[in-house]
């Protein structure tokens, strides 16, 4: 009889486990090389700035205000702007899940706006909206409105139609059929869209505050920019990544409330 | 409140499902349905409830529900269709809501349905902390929280593994025999058809014509598993089945 020999194993992997401490070692690591590279001088201050520099440059504009100064008008634009955008998108993305006239109206127009570069609209936005803060918030409301109705559209269609059937076999108005059958099945969905949409509302709230304002992150940036002053524009670059890091773990908050019946 | 299917025909884009299907389901008892898969047994129960419109005939209902009815043909889906995002006791007020029920009121239905099928306990549990089995008693809950006339019960334990079909069987049956329902139930299995249905109604492979309608006598609680009359009864019924079931799959090589 031959020896019995353990089954080799064959199963594991494909499936994301949870790593805590990797994400801010890549971080330490990066930094720590960037900072050795321009100390030792294989890095010339020409290419990047050194990064404890950087740091010393954030720390000056948090002491002088003046971070302040550019944060405040710039989360204002950012806010306002995607409110309009993100309220509007979630309405009308509704409204096209809800009604068939609706969709066939307004879905080609919706794929129409969505690949348009918004900054490219940007000039005729001062037109029609003035220099001041009306183009930006009109900027920043079109940039995430139109990701947010496709991902909102998207998420009314998914709701499992068992679900709206069982509340119609029991006689529900159409109206809780909407709102406690649809809605919440589409929230998941619709929250996931805002993710996306909130991005983008910061890539153009820069673009917009680099064509004329006076104070605002994109300002500054710009404004370190020509005057090729790297920590400073670096230091402009980190605000605008806490900045997305932030309204991720936002909604991510807002998802662990809103959904909790899902873990 | 009785129901009678009257010459009900039915198409799916130009495809027949069902022809020409006329049926009476008396109060007060359990009709199963029977047929060889595609033989448009849901289809036939969603027409009964009004989930969907006959092409021909029609579906006349006999009388009036009985006084404090809220819904008066209640569906049990087979997939359970609870929402996630409710507890057990707010799948139950859903129904109640549009009712105008509330509060105390609300309280005391979902205290009685949940007594009744036991699960008393477990009002505040999310469906995701339950068991299949359990899903589908807070279903079955739900459905009697609106005191319904007439059951429709699709599939109701298809999702569900042998042991816990069983127990739910013996649930039903002993639901019934508390406080006798009309029920139409939907199944493809042969064995809770003969435990469960005091008549069987079989039909034929697509387009599904009414082939058979068989009177079990045996009162539903006196009925076991592994009953010699109705271990015979289960395989004439197979039989039938057995026909038509092979004799589809042959249309489907020759199509």
């Amino acid at each position: 009889m031959p020896d019995p020999r353990p089954v080799p194993f064959r199963g594991g992997g494909f499936s994301p486990v949870r790593i805590r401490w990797a994400g801010p070692a890549v971080f330490a690591l990066l930094l720590a090389l960037v900072e050795w590279g321009t100390r030792s001088g294989w890095i010339s201050n020409l290419t990047l700035p050194r990064p404890s520099d950087v740091a010393a440059t954030l720390a000056d504009l948090a002491r002088s205000g003046m971070l302040w100064t550019h944060l405040a008008p710039s989360l204002t634009r950012l806010a306002v702007g995607s409110a309009m955008g993100v309220i509007a998108g979630i309405g009308i993305g509704i409204a096209i899940g809800l009604f068939s006239l609706i969709r066939a109206g307004l879905v080609p127009l919706v794929a129409a706006l969505f690949p348009i570069p918004k900054i490219a609209l940007l000039p005729l936005f001062v037109i029609w909206f003035g220099i001041d803060e009306g183009s930006k918030y009109a900027l920043i409301a079109l940039g995430t409105f139109t990701p947010t109705v496709v991902a909102t559209y998207g998420a009314v269609d998914n709701v499992d139609r068992t679900l709206i059937r069982m509340g119609q076999s029991f006689g529900l108005r159409w109206s809780s059929i909407v709102a406690k059958i649809v809605l919440p099945g589409a929230l998941p969905g619709i929250l996931s869209g805002l993710r996306v949409s909130l991005a983008i509302g910061i890539i153009l709230l820069v673009a917009a505050e680099m064509l004329g304002a006076e104070h605002g992150i994109g300002a500054y940036i710009l404004e370190a920019g020509s005057l090729y002053d790297l920590e400073r524009l670096f230091a402009g670059v980190v605000i605008l990544s806490c900045l997305g890091v932030a309204t991720s773990w936002g909604i991510g908050v807002l998802e662990r409330r809103l959904l909790r019946w899902r873990s | 409140m009785e129901l009678t299917l009257d010459r009900i025909t039915h198409r799916y884009g130009g495809m027949a499902v069902l022809q020409d299907i006329s049926l009476r389901i008396p109060a007060g008892e359990i009709l199963c349905i029977i047929g060889p898969s595609g033989c448009g047994k849901s289809t036939l129960l969603r027409l009964l409830g009004g989930l969907e419109r006959p092409d021909a005939g029609q579906v006349l209902q006999l009388g009036d529900p009985p006084q404090g009815c809220l819904n008066p043909l209640t569906y049990v889906f087979q997939d359970f269709a609870l929402l996630p995002w409710r507890t057990v006791a707010g799948n139950i007020s859903l129904v109640l809501e549009d009712h105008g029920i509330r509060g105390r009121a609300a309280r005391a239905i979902i205290d009685d349905v949940l007594g009744r099928t036991r699960l008393s306990g477990f009002a505040d549990a999310f469906p995701r902390q339950l068991s299949g089995g359990m899903k589908q008693r807070v279903a079955i809950a739900r459905a009697l929280a609106v005191n319904p006339a007439v059951l429709l019960l699709d599939e109701p334990l298809s999702a569900l593994d042998a042991q816990t079909r069983e127990l739910l069987m013996e649930d039903l049956v002993a639901l019934w025999t508390r406080q006798p329902f009309t029920g139409v139930y939907v199944t493809h299995n042969l064995a809770e058809a003969v435990r469960l249905g005091h008549r069987v109604a079989v039909l034929s492979r697509r387009p599904g014509r009414l082939r058979e309608v068989i009177g079990i006598d045996t009162p539903l609680a006196d009925r076991r598993p592994g009953d010699a009359e109705l271990e015979t009864l289960q395989a004439r019924l197979w039989d039938m089945m057995r026909e038509e079931a092979v004799a589809a799959d042959q249309e489907l090589l020759n199509a």
